[in-house]
């Protein structure tokens, strides 16, 4: 009788503390990334290239919001510009710095095209993206190419 | 008297031995859990049951400003990931908040800490700031919100906002909360990129108390209701 119930009890315990890790390891994920990261992915992918990663905080301390929003043309919207690298050798987007001059140049593919294979395009953190869009499941993401 | 002990004795001993199993397994529990944790039906009953219970403290962040490599976004798998800038090195010496980067970056420039260019290549050119209030008084109960055009125009040119978010008019923008969590409005860049809308957030716009005399407007359902 005892051990009948001791056993379920460690059964119990063992599932729990499973799950328990299991959601511990989904919730840490995405919670670490800094806010306002903008994740763009509009042709990366299908070009087998990993996903862009922008970071707003490290452009902010250097630039006002001005410069890219009303100098550049950068709209408001996450993958909403249709950045593509033939625009940015053009000197449009990204280029009119990241051309040698201002910043570093198109050469340094991997320190844009950094984010993990399969990423949506995105803004990290923001209220819109809590509310209304699925979770993101970023453990998810790097699993896939590994099984195919 | 006697017996009463014995009866504590002998209910201490019986849970103990029940417990005993109980207890081994809470010892092994760390290195078995992860393998052991796998059959589908036993995940089956677990989640009934953490579902059900109720998270009376949410735990806070603890790693905020992850490095790159270690942020869930970048894949550590790249080489450049391990070149980039992590945040905290940025942040040092900075203001803090306790949400969005954990930096406050209106005072970050207020007390001059951060000079960001106003310009792309010009560093000594700068921003055009206009120092104008604009309150807007809420319907609801909350504090009525106070709009400083001087922390927006340090960061933003006019043309950002007006006409196509705002129309530059008294009583032309309908603003609600809805809209704003949903990214209209002000929530174009509030909840995106500047300070996001967290309930330690809500003074930051809803500053200016009620008029003592203030009492809730009626709805037009009240008004229009013939046997009020």
């Amino acid at each position: 009788m005892t051990s009948y119930k001791a056993d379920r009890s460690i059964k119990w315990r063992f599932s729990i503390l499973g799950v328990l890790a299991g959601l511990a390891l989904l919730a840490m994920a995405p919670a670490k990334a800094e806010y306002a990261d903008v994740i763009i992915n509009n042709y990366a992918d299908a070009a087998g290239m990993r996903p862009v990663v922008f970071p707003h905080w490290f452009h902010r301390i250097r630039f006002r919001c001005k410069v890219c929003h009303a100098d550049l043309g950068f709209q408001f919207k996450a993958g909403g510009n249709k950045i593509t690298m033939a625009k940015i050798i053009d000197g449009k987007f990204c280029g009119a710095c990241h051309n040698g001059e201002v910043a570093w140049s198109v050469e340094n593919c991997n320190m844009c095209h950094s984010g993990i294979p399969g990423t949506p395009t995105h803004i990290h953190g923001s209220t819109v993206q809590r509310l209304v869009s699925p979770p993101y499941k970023a453990l998810n993401a790097p699993q896939q190419p590994a099984q195919q | 008297m006697r017996q009463q002990l014995k009866i504590y004795v002998g209910s201490a001993v019986l849970a103990l031995l029940v417990s005993a199993p109980a207890l081994a397994a809470d010892a092994g529990l760390f290195s078995g859990a992860m393998q052991q944790a796998a059959p589908g039906e036993h995940l089956l009953l677990a989640d009934v049951s953490s579902s059900n219970t109720f998270n009376r403290n949410l735990k806070k962040e603890k790693d905020p400003n992850a490095a790159p490599s270690e942020d869930g976004y970048h894949d550590p798998e790249n080489e450049g990931t391990h070149i980039l800038q992590p945040p905290k090195d940025a942040y040092t010496g900075l203001p803090t908040t306790e949400f969005g980067n954990h930096v406050d970056w209106v005072k970050s420039i207020d007390e001059k800490k951060l000079s960001p260019r106003w310009d792309r290549i010009n560093s000594s050119e700068e921003p055009f700031v206009m120092d104008m209030d604009i309150v807007r008084e809420v319907k609801a109960s909350v504090p009525d919100v106070v709009f400083p055009h001087r922390q927006h125009t340090e960061w933003l040119a006019c043309a950002n906002c007006h006409p196509a978010i705002f129309v530059p008019q008294k009583g032309a923008n309908q603003i609600n909360m809805s809209a704003i969590l949903l990214g209209q409005k002000c929530g174009v860049c509030h909840g995106k990129v500047s300070f996001p809308i967290t309930t330690k957030t809500c003074s930051k716009c809803h500053s200016k108390p009620k008029p003592a005399d203030w009492s809730p407007p009626l709805s037009d359902a009240t008004l229009k209701n013939p046997w009020r």
